[in-house]
């Protein structure tokens, strides 16, 4: 037997990353502390550059490589450029936040880096262990950056929370893939669906492994009743973090159930829809309705994007190519609003001061007129109101459940996202009605205040421009499926 | 389109483009460059939608100054707009307030003014938009849109009970407009692919859908009416809102539910109109009836003309649901009409109020012995508003109540209460207010109003006496658009 070595050109993103991971490492251990915005360079250098490999070798083909456990696709592709942007913006975001934290180092970039490479795997898996092997990837290395705030107890309280309950979510993963391998016998993505349209499988076996699976991934996008983790680790760690976990690792979960669900269990969608259908329906209802009685920004914002995972999971419902490609577009839409949202958060929150309550939102308009209106776009696209993107974001998932025959499930949707309006408009309220309780100028960097604004425009323009990002998010699920 | 120029486009985007500069450049040192800028751009903005009125064809049904661009084509989403006999005059209507609003809010509002005065000329083009929307989409995006400013201005400028009477203004409107949203993805979905709102005119519906879309509909416009009993939001909006925020909402926003009703419930789903349409002249004659008698218990002037509105709202729902031309075409007066005189109501109280800073009746009385010329605008506003003949409010009240005798006696009997009601309560509040001897000392000081203030009642007087002795103008252009929507509506969609 021949051995050929396998195609590396499709992997070349992934392989650059993680040599630029261990440059950053390395190059950390030599610079002194003066010199530590090196990493910071190194590491968008590192983004950059696997943007540069991935967007010349974008192809609408689907390539499969290493014995088809790896495949590049137009959607993989696509998600991973929009996951170098969002880490770029988290890291550009972080920058003051960290520094004046003590955070400033060369561990902060480099497992940032880390949980960038489990995403990208994660993106490309089309095989089971491929797909684990990302995910542990990016968890472990969120677990890690919950806890980098050493002397900080409930940073290492949610540290301790997440890592229990994302080892618990992983087992349940797990075992229901082995059920899946018990009754199919492969692990390939691709060859799950021959094999099950064969008939020749326990159809009984399948489904119970189909459950677990389902729970597992329902860990990761924190849809309930698998949402425990979220409120604590989003208020627990430093915000940087927050934006982290709360940001791209939502794109790579959205890859993560196309791969497994659509790609590989395509052919259970009528026995996943059900349970999808439970787990949207008791997202949005349960963080929509926690959300209300937050006093805590993060707490309420974590509230807030189970809501959203609950309409992502709308999208895959509805199925088909329409589904598939309004979920794609709402999880955009949501990472977009929620680096605005965080970078706002932090860029309220000073050395020695950190901004939680929202409260500390009280007269915002007063204090820094840029900001509360970049705000006040935000909050009104995550409540859905036109022109935000948020609202076309809801529109086109309302609009493929509705297609698929679900019309008690949209109205159940929008009457959930009515509740939502309120905490929202709450957070417009205070900045805005309220007089503010300091008068401390709020001063942000500058490059931070161009991503904020740039990040601010990009929410109303792309809503009053919606179709450039809904015809890719149409376009690139077609050519993958 | 006009000889290839879009003024449609234009009456639509040069408030909110002047509205972003008042907001880019204006600062709270430099107050005056923010108001001319802002006056300058509301004047232009009601100087380029007269040509909507002149070169209006008045015989023609089908929509006029049309343009249509693919906006996105991912859910076939157009940028359609257009206007008939029924929008273009709520376009006008939109566009005459505004300057007055401008000029209303000169000396009296001084806090984050361009901020202010940005946000009215900013829902101006946003409510002209969703009167010239013939898509979907792009009307409920200009239907929610106006919810944003609103709010600030109520939350930002507004009384002490601000906040609630925000959130609350907002979640309602929101409530009834996403079942309208689903409504209108339903109908997307039922014509395979389709957001037109002309389309939808011609789409067969079978009758439990029909029902459905209507109620949905129904939900959306009744609380923009507001139609009893989803009006508890518009009492709070408009005592909180400042003077030139309550003007908008009775004179401008109201009417977006009344065009809803003409635009979307009742040629989309018109058999479910036909068969419901007993319990809208209901909920329009409780309102009519019931809330002219909340109304005269009201010790709050400006809640008091608020619920006036309610009444007079509810004589526009009830026009509309007699489906016959006398009784649409008056309703439509009567929407005009209340847009002029609610608002130069909402203006006299807001005199009063700049000077003593209450709207208790109870803290005034004899305002004639230092405020001759105002009261002497006030009367003639109140006049209007009890419905006398020859000013505006008396047409659409008798257009509505001769189309009510058409169809059932009953009808017009308790429609025709309101011109009791209405007396009773509008001059009752203007004696206790107005005549007797000065009741204290703060009344004592009055001064009769500036020159701005009168150059602002001038223009109103102005209009509600030109609507109320000659209201052809009106009507004519109307006709057409009215005529086709009754014949519409005579064809079952079933």
């Amino acid at each position: 037997m021949d051995f050929l070595p396998p195609d590396f050109t499709l992997a070349y993103p992934e392989l650059f990353l993680l040599v630029m991971v261990c440059v950053v490492m390395l190059v950390d251990l030599i610079v002194g502390e003066k010199r530590r915005y090196f990493a910071f360079f190194l590491a968008q250098f590192a983004l950059i550059g696997c943007a540069v490999l991935t967007y010349t070798s974008f192809s609408s083909e689907i390539n499969y490589t290493f014995s088809g456990m790896f495949v590049d696709d137009a959607m993989s592709d696509t998600l991973k450029l929009m996951v170098y942007a969002t880490v770029a913006a988290v890291l550009i975001y972080s920058r003051t936040y960290i520094g004046v934290r003590g955070m400033f180092k060369g561990e902060f970039f480099s497992l940032a880096l880390f949980a960038t490479l489990g995403m990208m795997v994660m993106i490309s898996a089309s095989h089971f262990m491929t797909l684990y092997l990302g995910l542990e990837l990016l968890s472990l290395s969120l677990y890690a950056m919950v806890a980098l705030q050493r002397e900080s107890t409930i940073a290492t309280e949610a540290a301790m929370k997440f890592f229990v309950l994302g080892a618990l979510a992983s087992g349940f993963l797990l075992y229901g893939m082995s059920m899946v391998y018990g009754a199919t016998g492969t692990l390939h993505t691709t060859k799950l669906s021959e094999i099950i349209q064969s008939g020749m499988i326990d159809h009984a076996v399948l489904v119970v492994g189909l459950v677990f699976i389902v729970a597992g991934i329902s860990f990761k996008l924190s849809a309930v009743p698998f949402h425990m983790w979220a409120p604590d680790v989003y208020q627990g760690a430093p915000t940087a973090v927050t934006l982290f976990v709360g940001s791209a690792p939502k794109m790579a979960a959205f890859g993560f159930v196309m791969r497994l669900l659509v790609d590989g269990l395509g052919e259970l969608v009528s026995d996943w829809q059900g349970m999808l259908v439970i787990l949207a329906v008791a997202s949005m209802a349960i963080g929509n309705v926690v959300a209300i009685v937050q006093t805590n920004i993060k707490r309420m914002l974590a509230y807030s994007t189970i809501s959203h995972m609950g309409f992502v999971l709308l999208g895959f419902i509805a199925a088909g190519g329409n589904g598939y490609s309004s979920s794609l577009f709402y999880v955009a839409a949501y990472v977009l609003m929620t680096l605005g949202a965080f970078g706002i958060v932090m860029i309220l929150s000073r050395e020695g001061f950190e901004s939680e309550n929202i409260s500390d939102f009280k007269g915002l308009n007063q204090r820094n007129p840029l900001l509360a209106l970049i705000m006040m776009f935000l909050m009104l696209s995550m409540a859905g109101i036109p022109p935000m993107i948020g609202f076309y974001a809801k529109l086109s998932v309302l609009q493929a459940v509705l297609s698929a025959g679900y019309i008690w499930l949209a109205v159940v949707a929008v009457l959930l996202s009515l509740i939502g309006a309120f905490y929202y408009l709450r957070i417009i309220k205070f900045m805005y009605f309220d007089a503010p309780e300091s008068d401390i100028p709020i001063l942000p960097a500058m490059d931070i205040k161009m991503l904020i604004s740039i990040n601010g425009l990009a929410v109303i323009m792309l809503g009053i421009f919606p179709q450039t990002l809904m015809g890719l998010s149409l376009y690139v699920i077609q050519q993958s499926m | 389109m006009l000889f290839g120029f879009p003024l449609l486009s234009l009456v639509i985007w040069l408030p909110i483009i002047v509205g972003l500069i008042v907001l880019a450049i204006g600062n709270d040192r430099n107050t005056l460059l923010s108001r001319w800028l802002s006056l300058v751009g509301a004047i232009f903005g009601l100087i380029v939608a007269l040509p909507l009125y002149t070169r209006f064809d008045p015989a023609l049904s089908t929509m006029q100054f049309v343009e249509q661009y693919v906006w996105f084509e991912r859910l076939n989403v157009y940028y359609h707009v257009g206007v008939d006999g029924i929008s273009m005059p709520l376009i006008l209507l939109n566009c005459f307030i505004t300057p007055l609003v401008v000029i209303a809010g000169w000396e009296v509002i001084r806090e984050r003014v361009s901020q202010y005065l940005g946000a009215f000329l900013i829902m101006s083009g946003i409510v002209n938009g969703v009167f010239a929307s013939l898509d979907a989409v792009l009307f409920y995006t200009f239907w929610e849109a106006s919810l944003i400013p609103m709010f600030i201005i109520i939350g930002v400028w507004g009384g002490p009970n601000r906040v609630y009477a925000a959130i609350k203004f907002f979640l309602y409107t929101l409530l009834g407009s996403l079942l309208m949203l689903i409504a209108l993805i339903y109908l997307y979905h039922v014509s395979d692919g389709s957001f037109s709102i002309l389309d939808y005119h011609q789409l067969p519906i079978a009758m439990t859908p029909q029902i459905l879309i209507f109620i949905a509909f129904l939900l959306a416009f009744a609380v923009k009416v507001p139609m009893w009993p989803v009006h508890t939001w518009l009492p709070d909006a408009h005592v909180e809102a400042p003077t030139g925020g309550s003007v908008v909402l009775a004179a401008i926003l109201l009417k977006l539910g009344g065009y809803g009703f003409l635009r979307f419930s009742l040629p989309i789903a018109p058999d479910a109109s036909l068969y419901l349409a007993d319990l809208i002249v209901l909920l329009s004659l409780i309102a009519v009836v019931y809330i002219g008698l909340v109304a005269l218990m009201q010790q709050d002037m400006k809640k008091l003309i608020a619920y006036s509105s309610v009444s007079h709202m509810g004589f526009v729902t009830l026009g509309f649901f007699m489906l016959n031309g006398l009784g649409v075409e008056g309703a439509m007066v009567q929407m005009i009409s209340h847009g002029f005189i609610s608002g130069a109501m909402f203006l006299c109280v807001g005199v009063l109020y700049d000077r003593l800073h209450s709207r208790q009746i109870a803290d005034y009385g004899g305002v004639i012995n230092k405020m001759p010329i105002f009261a002497a605008f006030f009367m003639l506003f109140a006049m209007a508003n009890a419905g006398l003949p020859g000013t505006s409010g008396f047409v659409g009240e008798f257009m509505v109540i001769m189309g009510a005798i058409e169809v059932n006696f009953w009808y017009a009997f308790f429609a025709a209460m309101t011109l009791i009601l209405g007396a009773a309560y509008t001059l009752w509040m203007y004696k206790r207010v107005i005549f007797g001897a000065v009741a204290n000392s703060n009344v004592e000081g009055l001064e009769d109003i500036s020159k701005r203030e009168f150059i602002l009642l001038v223009i109103l007087a102005i209009a509600v006496l030109w609507l109320g002795i000659y209201p052809f103008p009106l009507t004519e252009i109307m006709h057409a658009t009215v005529d086709n929507l009754l014949e519409h509506m005579t064809h079952s969609k079933l």
